[in-house]
């Protein structure tokens, strides 16, 4: 039997060649305790990444993470990987610029490789009131120390050789914003590189524990009801994204979320020639090349709610037009999969991450099509205001009574690719 | 792909039409306070499960249209205009 955690190193690597022995699990399975200090609702990178920083940064070990299925099957593991930080509230981007310099640090960090390429970030412009939003854009992100400046279309075509940026399309290219920080991590690992870690560190991983119920006595939660059996708890944090309103319902605390489905598909693959992440808001398209050669795409949210993650023809048809429209090359391949995960959309385009009414009972949900490249901020700042009990500066605005106060973040118009 | 029946056109697909969301009762404007009219605009009961909603079929009979649909299996129950009784 393998000794436990065994340190990945290119070491271990030769040793386990030569010796043929198994590598240990990454995570261990344990018995469910009748009690913990803080449970997470969602084994997703953000339920895990806060019990990973629960640990390392406060030193709060007796937590159990519960996911319904398995870890980082929900959004975590359908998102398209894609992590920035030009966002266009000063902050919004001074909270994902956070996020971009924890994955930079995070493979050495986790000591697992969440091969993370900056290999840069173009959002493209087709009209005039896009190019305008993307100057005020690249200004306030240049105020905040961000990297992140508008290029013309010669400038579009040195970068990404592939795309027509001629008068032929319908919408012709005007100019980018460009990000050379942005770029695409291998999101599994992280979730994976997380888990590992929490588990190293103390914290309980339950696969397969559905919360049935949660128990909130005199306004304070005091544990939850699972698929296998009740357990206590005086910190409950909802770490859900698709089903967060029915987890935040059972400890009777409402949101301003609606459910929507998100749609992306891969491609074959081929020889790398695409560098830069591309993103088109008027065409509803984002496309990346992995490292492993296949084309990644995502598309903007289903026009209507659901909790259906069936994918459908309209998509594929619509997706292949405008990838075709900025890159007429591609025509001659093929799709290999597709598939849909689920968003939470808040009236603001801002997540919404804090207490609630209820005493104890933690939400970070709300993440829409932006919660993988917030995944290590949030956790550590989830995991400060838990040990802490007071909310830290950096998501102070996110709060869930902003909605009744009225004062809504202004992120639309960066954090959706639809807009 | 959703197919929707419409009462006045038919099974139409549904890009046809726009979706406005769930439906709730609007507060009384000149009654009601700033922090109950936010709630009316924002929160949403978010159902899995059976919703009811309103369509609005923009490239059709321009319509509104108060549709029951499961939001886990997009089957749809009933569609009927919003002028009609429910029945």
């Amino acid at each position: 039997m393998a000794s436990y955690p065994t340190r990945y190193s290119a070491l271990a690597l030769l040793r386990k060649g030569v010796t043929r022995s198994d590598w240990p699990r990454a995570w261990r399975h344990h018995d469910l305790r009748s009690s913990y200090d803080v449970v997470i609702v969602g084994g997703g990178l953000h339920g895990l990444a806060t019990a990973y920083y629960l640990a390392r940064n406060h030193h709060i070990t007796n937590v159990a993470v519960l996911d319904k299925a398995y870890i980082g099957g929900g959004g975590s593991g359908r998102n398209t990987a894609i992590v920035r930080s030009n966002y266009l509230t000063p902050e919004g981007s001074a909270f994902y610029d956070r996020s971009v310099r924890l994955y930079e640090g995070l493979t050495e960090d986790l000591n697992f490789n969440i091969m993370f390429e900056q290999r840069g970030h173009m959002t493209l412009a087709h009209n005039d009131a896009s190019l305008r939003t993307m100057r005020w854009r690249a200004e306030v992100n240049k105020l905040g120390g961000i990297d992140s400046e508008v290029i013309d279309p010669a400038g579009v075509k040195e970068l990404a050789p592939a795309i027509d940026v001629s008068d032929r399309p319908r919408y012709p290219i005007l100019g980018a914003l460009w990000h050379p920080p942005g770029g695409i991590v291998r999101h599994d690992a992280v979730v994976w590189g997380y888990a590992r870690g929490a588990d190293v560190a103390g914290a309980h991983i339950h696969q397969g524990t559905e919360v049935t119920g949660i128990d909130v006595a005199s306004g304070r939660v005091t544990g939850v009801q699972t698929s296998r059996g009740a357990v206590a708890a005086p910190v409950v944090i909802n770490c859900t994204a698709g089903w967060s309103t029915l987890i935040a319902d059972m400890a009777g605390v409402k949101l301003p979320i609606t459910t929507r489905p998100l749609q992306a598909a891969v491609t074959e693959p081929v020889q790398p020639f695409l560098d830069p992440v591309i993103v088109s808001g008027t065409l509803h398209v984002y496309v990346s090349q992995t490292a492993r050669g296949e084309l990644v795409f995502g598309a903007s949210v289903d026009p209507f709610s659901s909790y259906s993650s069936r994918g459908s023809l309209g998509f594929t048809e619509g997706l292949a037009g405008h990838v075709l429209e900025l890159m007429p090359g591609l025509s001659k391949m093929r799709l290999l999969r597709q598939w849909a995960g689920l968003c939470d959309m808040t009236p603001d385009f801002g997540p919404i991450i804090g207490p609630t009414p209820v005493a104890g009972f933690y939400v970070d949900v709300g993440w829409g099509t932006y919660g993988f490249k917030a995944g290590p901020v949030a956790g550590e700042q989830v995991a400060a205001m838990v040990a802490n009990g007071t909310v830290p500066r950096l998501i102070a605005s996110f709060g869930l009574e902003r909605f009744e106060q009225g004062r809504l973040t202004a992120e639309k118009g960066a954090a959706a690719v639809g807009h | 792909m959703l197919v929707i029946v419409c009462p006045h056109c038919g099974p139409r697909n549904s890009n046809e039409f726009t979706f406005l969301g769930e439906r709730s009762t609007r507060p009384a404007v000149a009654a009601t306070t700033p922090a109950a009219w936010r709630h009316y605009l924002y929160f949403k009961n978010n159902a899995a499960g059976e919703a009811g909603e309103r369509w609005f079929h923009v490239s059709g009979c321009r319509r509104f249209l108060d549709v029951e649909r499961d939001t886990l299996t997009n089957e749809i129950r009933s569609v009927r205009d919003v002028g009609e009784a429910a029945g």
